[in-house]
């Protein structure tokens, strides 16, 4: 894909970025209860609300509170977080890290359980890897995610102890943060070269992954299932077949490189859906990332907050669809020239 | 016939189990394939053409039942070690192409290396001079501008440059029997021509014989020495090519005969045949699949079972009354 044709993929995502914020502007504004009779706490009178409001600016029409948004915005801001008391920005990004650890580590865990269970399951049409698949896709989206966090914290470590405490990305009791460099632990700790942070970390990282990635497992699963049976159905791999080649080179080469096209498109929507849904499991791991800081933000109708947080989310979702591009250029000749 | 042939096949039945029941969708089909020749197969559409061929190659879908009594390649047993000996010989000795070319390719992958995947299958072919031998395969089926063309995506070519393609990966290894299953539908009527010369002249100059599958009876009056006649699953007719066309013998290839255009071969005359092919799902189908649609039928066409008649050397019909 040329860089011209990238440059208007980004530009294609302009108009939706605007409409998001409009929409997030709405929304945090629909939200019910009021910040104002929030912050000025339970002791407040009707004046000192009516100040706190107005230092807010939430005593000016929709429309001036809407301009003032927008120019902050233009100016890289995204206004003052209400229940931390610092930039919202700066809470974000201190906290995104901790958010994409986790999703991208239960990503990685159902990609690697999903794909080759997908790709053996219509490798073998009815035998017992394609019944498990299909009941596990079954299960997989039957179960409420917090649901199954509930249950692997109860089971895990109330009954069988074989993971710590379920509160947050590192004991601090027992191991030292290391200096932030990437803001992923599992990298700080191996760049700080303490192998037993790292194991720590990875402790803390093992049951919200899985949980959350149970969530991803079939979606995926089902994505390459279905996706390696259309390939291993069609006609080039008849040709393929036709002409001699070995059964691996079939699977891999042939049916499985076509059907990478649809898998990929499903981990990205999967991917954003997980960015956004982790706020559950965050909550019930007490990970300090977007998501739970999400929660408190909206609990304290704090607009900013959350104005921010959809805004990261939708770039977020833009970023991920553009990156799905370029893989899907990569794999597909076809997209790489159609421009 | 005093040569033994290159392919025998001999009374085989085929079953698709569905879920509306069993298609019985060939029933005792016998045919052979001389070395050096051109084999025709032909017969309206759902005749049962494509899959006698995937039968042979071993490409039938996993609801299919196959019974056949024989199946012999060059003096091997097609069906043996549970088609073990067929698989260490497709795309060596026995290479098949398809119809609409532009999908039987693999979309993703050059044309150039999908050649060379067969190439370094069958042979000791170090990867350098496979590429070498690829662009001389591309050569040989006269692919103009074979270099650039090795890296081409099928996309990027024409229907006929597909076709062509496909045909230069069959032939990669030089195989004994090409099977062309209507290899030029969907193309225009020059290339067409182009592509099934370039097949002729391959059987002409080579140790290669083929099968010509087509519904486009004038198509097999051209190219192919013999014809093969198929209805709804049987074979009702084999015969030299001219001698089929001048004499047919079977109701249902003079009906193919009557209905074939005599000159442009662009109209698919097969259509205007009267009444449709039994459905292959009834189990009460009669012993000559014809009998409904034909109008020599006599009473013995309903209680024994086909005959198979020489009315000329090396011309055969199953007919109780043929013409
Ligand atoms: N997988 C399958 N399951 C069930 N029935 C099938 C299957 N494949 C083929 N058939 C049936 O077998 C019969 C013969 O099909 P075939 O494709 O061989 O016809 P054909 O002579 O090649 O026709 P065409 O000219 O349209 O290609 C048809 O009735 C078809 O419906
Ligand atoms: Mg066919």
């Amino acid at each position: 894909m040329g860089s011209f044709s990238l440059l208007r993929r980004v530009a294609g995502a302009i108009p939706s970025l605007i409409g998001v914020i409009i929409v997030t502007f709405l929304l945090s504004r629909a939200l019910p209860g009021d910040p104002a009779v929030y912050f000025a706490g339970p002791a407040a009178n009707a004046e000192s609300v009516q100040q706190v409001r107005e230092s807010l600016g939430l005593d000016k029409s929709w429309p001036e509170q809407f301009v003032r948004y927008v120019l902050d915005l233009a100016h890289g801001s995204l206004g003052n977080a209400l229940t931390t008391g610092q930039p919202v920005l700066d809470d974000l990004v201190q906290r995104l890290p901790a958010s994409m650890e986790l999703t991208l580590c239960a990503l990685l865990f159902a990609v690697v359980l999903a794909v080759p269970l997908g790709v053996l399951a219509a490798a073998k049409p009815d035998s017992l890897v394609d019944h498990l698949c299909r009941a596990l896709v079954t299960v997989g989206a039957a179960f409420p995610t917090f649901f199954v966090a509930l249950l692997f914290v109860y089971l895990f470590y109330y009954l069988l102890g074989w993971v710590p405490q379920p509160l947050g990305r590192l004991d601090e009791i027992y191991y030292s943060m290391p200096p932030t460099v990437t803001g992923f632990l599992l990298v700080d700790t191996l760049l700080a070269g303490d192998l037993e942070a790292f194991r720590g970390a990875a402790a803390q990282l093992v049951l919200p992954s899985i949980s959350l990635g149970l969530f991803a497992l079939a979606p995926i699963a089902r994505m390459t299932r279905a996706a390696m049976l259309t390939a291993l159905g069609s006609d080039f791999v008849r040709t393929a077949r036709a002409n001699g080649l070995s059964r691996r080179t079939v699977l891999f080469t042939y049916a499985f490189r076509n059907a990478l096209l649809g898998i990929v498109n499903t981990m990205g929507m999967v991917f954003s859906f997980l960015l956004g849904s982790n706020v559950l499991i965050e909550q019930v791991f007490g990970w300090p990332g977007v998501g739970s800081y999400a929660v408190s933000a909206v609990i304290a109708s704090d607009y900013a907050a959350v104005q921010g947080f959809i805004l990261l989310m939708a770039v977020a979702y833009v970023l991920l669809n553009l990156a799905v591009d370029l893989v899907a250029g990569l794999i597909d000749p076809r997209v790489r020239f159609e421009g | 016939m005093s040569a033994p042939p290159l392919l025998a096949v001999e009374g085989m039945s085929l079953d698709f189990r569905t879920r509306d029941g069993r298609v019985k969708a060939l029933d005792g089909i016998s045919f052979e394939v001389q070395r050096g020749e051109i084999l025709g197969i032909v017969g309206e559409s759902g005749s049962g053409k494509s899959v006698s061929a995937y039968a042979i190659m071993d490409l039938l879908d996993d609801n299919a039942e196959l019974g056949a009594a024989r199946l012999d390649f060059a003096g091997a047993d097609l069906l043996a070690g549970d088609r073990s000996a067929l698989r260490g010989m497709r795309g060596r000795e026995i290479s098949m192409i398809f119809q609409s070319p532009r999908t039987a390719l693999n979309p993703i992958r050059p044309v150039g290396k999908q050649i060379e995947d067969v190439l370094v299958r069958h042979g000791p072919v170090p990867r350098r001079q496979a590429k070498e031998k690829a662009i001389a395969a591309l050569r040989k089926v006269r692919i103009p501008d074979p270099e650039r063309r090795y890296d081409a995506y099928p996309f990027e070519l024409s229907g006929g440059m597909c076709q062509r393609v496909m045909i230069a990966m069959a032939l990669a290894c030089e195989p004994m029997l090409l099977i062309a299953d209507e290899p030029t539908t969907g193309l225009d009527v020059t290339t067409q021509a182009v592509i099934l010369d370039l097949v002729r002249d391959l059987v002409d100059h080579s140790r290669m014989a083929a099968i010509l599958i087509t519904h486009d009876l004038g198509l097999a009056g051209e190219y192919c020495d013999r014809v093969v006649v198929m209805h709804a699953g049987h074979v009702v007719e084999t015969a030299p090519v001219a001698d089929l066309l001048a004499r047919p013998a079977h109701p249902y290839s003079a009906r193919l005969i009557a209905a074939t255009p005599s000159s442009a071969s662009s109209v698919d005359g097969l259509a205007s045949i009267p009444g449709n092919l039994p459905n292959l799902l009834r189990d009460d189908l009669p012993l000559c699949r014809f009998r409904e649609r034909c109008d020599r039928a006599i009473a013995r066409c309903d209680s024994d079972p086909l005959p198979a008649t020489e009315v000329a050397p090396g011309h055969l019909v199953r007919c109780w009354r043929p013409l």
